[in-house]
């Protein structure tokens, strides 16, 4: 088997047993990405070279060093909305075009620790906002099993890049459904972990109390094994957790026996496409077989997350954008007469129509006499939505839905319709604003077209998504699937 | 018609903390421009705030020693506006839940306590500076994210001398409990005044202006004297007050329209999502309480109730926590007379190191040295007179006053024998003035004094002085 095609765990071992060295491995995956990369577009900045030097070293490493990372010499593609070191940053905006920031994110801190190696920078929506990476400034990525369609998104790129072969994982991040839409639409494992399991210091905010960084990868096991790294404590963000962050590959290979698996009917309704509520189903049953038990459930509050989740994300949104203002760093207007100007010339031509559009509507939904029709009401559903869904968790340990109500669209489909573009993540959206661990799986195909499933787990209770997904995984192996490009 | 002035104070209070509010840039005065910033604090994409704790214990401290009840909950929540000096185009502050609310300041004019209201004391970040030089506007982040206290007070404020009473009195607890140096020229304390004018006797408030960027206490005071007479022409002729912020011209004494075209903020508050709610506990609170000092009114009290000080005295000394330092060193070096000793402070060493510009703590007259000084009198070895002189040499040599003594030989005749010898001679030489005496005019006896004093250089003891003399003349 091609080495591009292997998992991290795989890899990891043939390292560390010497078989092949670190610059071999980066070496395949450049070849695949020469290959493959300008059908996909996945990446905004790649790193061959830079990989490439830094394998090198690690060859040299291999041979002295005792005590090496997890993740030497593993290759890895990280969303270009998590802040890198020297590394052209750029959020997929012309805003942040040329941002080269002084510091890195807690979690490449971490990757670095454990000896990876970064390849590059993968394509977003602009800030994240968007489900299919056509509102990056620079370009869209195609969905690797059929180029004429979106990888999803917002981390599309990411998806993209490793439902292609181009890394065995990658980062991505999460605020409605940006990690699990795109790794269902590329066939991908997609993992957004609880809110505050991961630190988000250096993940540029688009809406800070609903993004988490999470993972891609060709494997649940893979998942495990990159969670364990990225996962704990940071002082540099007040909001991540200090719970005790458990050995996730524990959960791999373990038997589901009693597990019990909510399916609430909500995320089935009438006007669900029939063959993925069939693959869904059919997946369930699958998992009934293996002794999990199936329990219908019902989330009632969830038809409104959509809605809240669109009050409170722009609202945090128009804050946290608010610092691209020309001052400091990134773009700046260069025709200006006076400070207004300089603003809103910067930002207007910065800025691109989505990210505008979600700045207006977060500014509009806090502004003083507003507040409370619309902020504050959306986060009294959400806290509803919340309470339902632990209400739900006494009775099951798990929530089984369909990732995404279709597969990939067309590109250039729903651009012209932005409310049925957020539609996209109406199975994924509650989850985050429950701050809940979830997983989108690979689970058949629907035209040749990747289905996910997704299973929601308890706050914290990451184990019990892994050890569900990956027994599903063992039964399928739809993760052996690659596209053909 | 009489009018009533209503005035409200919002002061802002920069913590004397190390490091910035939410951030471990240092708070430094005076630094190159833009040398104590990180990317939390320039507000670099993807940095997060965490919060100072020492910032928090210290606003704690503040809002205890103004008599605030310090909330369990209270919510940090960002203020969004534009402008250079603002990293991140919102500045986190507190909004629906401030950290302490309901607290107070007594302050005395003429002899009578007034209680000051304070509304609420909330946490939050300080902006940078934009220093505008010709063609250009520079910014400068150094005191960005440095942690201030707002604290406002409720409109309970009737003239420009209780603003200032009222701040003085704030600075001087903010000093108590070392929690900022609350020093108004380095901007350390800062004051905007909300002020209207009411008929006496009416319980609804006028239209109110606000003047903001006052620069001292004594220009505080002069802004609001000068806005209530102001308000009052106006008022008079039947006009209206124009809701408006005002700016106070030194050089004038006058205020004046701020007329930009700043329209009425909508700062969209909501609370910061990256900052969790800040728990504190009942236990946190008390042991806080604990180690507070003692605040200034206590101080007097026990002043007045364990040194028998008046009041007058006791409110001097606590005025400034150093004085009440100066003065407690010096009565536990000499503990017999606390009276002579606030006395000997006030009216003597305050005066002069005041004429001189010099802070209490430079004093060359050390506490060791008042408490000698009271005790050579005390002890008879020197009089009151002569006290006055040692005190002069004290303050220019910083010598001690027993040296000084010993070197000028001004140590106190007291020994009867020699006295009553002195004595005689002086009878001897002016039999007149005692047959004067002794024929009613007892007035002259203070010759007498003088003349014993004369001879002895002041240093005979006049209680020995009297005795003898009217042992002698009967
Ligand atoms: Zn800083």
């Amino acid at each position: 088997m091609e080495l591009w095609k292997k998992s991290l765990k795989e890899i990891s071992e043939l390292i560390n047993s010497k078989e092949i060295k670190p610059s071999e491995v980066v070496e395949a995956f450049i070849r695949r990405t020469e290959e493959v990369e300008p059908k996909i577009n996945s990446y905004i900045t790649f790193l061959g070279e830079k990989a490439l030097e830094d394998a090198r070293k690690k060859d040299e490493e291999l041979v002295k060093k005792e005590n090496r990372g997890k993740l030497f010499g593993i290759p890895i593609a990280i969303k270009d909305n998590i802040i890198t070191k020297d590394i052209k940053t750029t959020c997929a905006s012309k805003i942040l075009e040329n941002f080269i920031p002084p510091y890195n994110a807690t979690v490449i801190e971490r990757l670095e620790k454990e000896d990876f190696i970064l390849t590059g920078k993968t394509n977003l929506d602009e800030f994240a906002m968007g489900s299919s990476t056509e509102n990056s400034a620079f370009f869209t990525t195609k969905n690797p099993w059929d180029l004429e369609r979106v990888p999803g998104g917002s981390s599309g790129g990411s998806a993209a890049s490793v439902s292609a072969g181009l890394v065995p994982v990658a980062l991505g991040s999460d605020t409605g459904g940006s990690i699990r839409q795109p790794a269902s639409f590329c066939g991908v494992v997609g993992f957004k972990p609880t809110y505050g399991r991961v630190s988000r210091y250096g993940l540029v905010a688009f809406a800070s109390s609903l993004d988490q960084i999470g993972t891609f990868s060709r494997s649940v096991e893979d998942t495990a094994i990159l969670m364990n790294v990225i996962s704990g404590k940071d002082e540099k963000d007040s909001t991540s957790s200090d719970r005790e962050v458990p050995d996730f590959t524990n959960f791999i290979g373990k038997d589901i026996k009693g597990i019990k698996i909510g399916i609430p009917k909500e995320f089935f309704p009438e006007t669900l496409d029939k063959e993925i509520k069939e693959i869904i189903l059919n997946s369930a049953k699958q998992l009934e077989k293996e002794g999990a038990e199936l329990v219908e459930i019902s989330l009632p509050t969830s038809k409104y997350s959509i809605e809240a989740y669109y009050i409170i994300a722009p609202s945090e949104a128009s804050s946290n954008l608010a610092r691209y203002d020309g001052v400091r760093y990134g773009y700046r207007a260069e025709d200006y007469k006076d400070l207004e100007e300089m603003y809103s010339k910067t930002r207007d031509r910065g800025f691109g129509a989505e990210v505008k559009r979600r700045i207006m509507l977060g500014t509009y939904a806090l502004s003083s006499g507003y507040y409370d029709a619309y902020y504050l009401k959306a986060q009294k559903v959400r806290a509803l939505i919340y309470l339902e869904f632990m209400e739900a968790f006494k009775k099951v340990d798990l929530i089984l839905t369909p990732t995404t109500p279709d597969v990939a669209f067309k590109i250039g489909e729903k651009t012209d319709n932005p409310i049925e573009m957020y539609l996209s993540d109406i199975f994924t959206v509650s989850v985050n604003m429950a701050g809940l661990p979830a997983i989108s799986i690979p689970a058949g195909f629907k035209n040749s077209l990747p289905v996910g499933l997704q299973l929601i787990g308890k706050p914290f209770d990451e184990g019990t998504v892994l050890q569900v997904a990956d027994r599903f995984e063992k039964i399928n192996n739809y993760n052996l699937k690659f596209p053909n490009l | 018609m009489e009018f009533e002035p209503v005035i409200g104070l919002e002061v802002h209070v920069q913590m004397s903390t190390n490091t910035k509010c939410f951030c471990s840039c240092k708070v430094e005065f005076g630094a190159e421009p833009n040398t104590n910033v990180c990317p939390v604090c320039l507000g670099m994409p993807g940095s997060l705030p965490v919060l100072n704790k020492k910032a928090l214990e210290y606003a704690i401290k503040a809002s205890l020693a103004l008599n605030c009840k310090v909330n369990e909950l209270s919510v940090f929540a960002r203020k969004n506006y534009f402008y250079p000096d603002l990293p991140k185009g919102y500045q986190i502050s507190q909004y629906d839940k401030p950290l302490a609310t309901d607290g107070y300041i007594d302050i005395k004019i003429d002899g009578k306590t007034e209680r000051i209201r304070i509304h609420r004391l909330h946490m939050e970040e300080d902006a940078g500076k934009t220093i505008h030089k010709g063609k250009y506007s520079y910014v400068d982040l150094n005191r960005a994210g440095t942690p201030l206290m707002e604290i406002v007070s409720e409109p309970d404020i009737r003239s420009g001398l209780g603003a200032r009473l009222y701040l003085e009195k704030l600075r001087n607890i903010m000093r108590y409990i070392g929690v900022s140096n609350a020093d108004m020229e380095k901007g350390q304390l800062r004051c905007d005044v909300n002020i209207s004018l009411r008929p006496k006797g009416s319980d609804k408030l006028g239209t109110k202006v606000e003047i903001k960027n006052i620069n001292s206490f004594r220009f505080v005071q002069k802004a609001i004297e000068y806005e209530i007479e102001r308000q009052k022409r106006i008022l008079k002729k039947g006009e209206k007050i124009i809701q408006e912020t005002r700016l106070f011209d030194e050089k004038t004494g006058k205020t004046f329209s701020m007329r930009s075209k700043e329209e009425a903020h909508d700062y969209r508050y909501f609370p910061d999502p990256d900052l969790i709610p800040v728990r504190i506990t009942k236990e946190y609170i008390q042991e806080i309480k604990n180690s507070l000092p003692e605040l200034p009114d206590e101080k007097a009290e026990r002043y007045i109730k364990e040194y028998k000080l008046t009041e007058y005295d006791a409110d001097v000394l606590v005025a400034d926590k150093e004085r009440a330092k100066y003065f407690e060193e010096a009565i536990s070096i000499y503990s017999k007379s606390p009276k002579s000793i606030a006395n000997w402070i006030i009216n003597e060493l305050l005066g002069k190191l005041n004429e001189k510009n010099i802070a209490i703590s430079d004093s060359p007259v050390k506490p060791s040295h008042i408490a000698e000084l009271v005790e050579l009198i005390d002890s008879g070895d020197i009089s009151t007179k002569i006290a006055k002189e040692v005190f002069e040499e004290v303050f220019k040599t910083s010598k001690s006053p027993k040296e000084i003594v010993e070197e000028k030989g001004l140590k106190q005749v007291s020994d009867e024998g020699e006295i009553r010898k002195i004595i005689e001679e002086i009878l001897d030489k002016h039999p007149k003035e005692v047959e004067k005496y002794k024929a009613g005019n007892k007035k002259i006896m203070g010759f007498f004094v003088g003349q014993v004093m004369k001879a002895t250089k002041g240093k005979a003891n006049p209680k020995v002085v009297n005795k003898i003399l009217n042992e002698i003349l009967g």
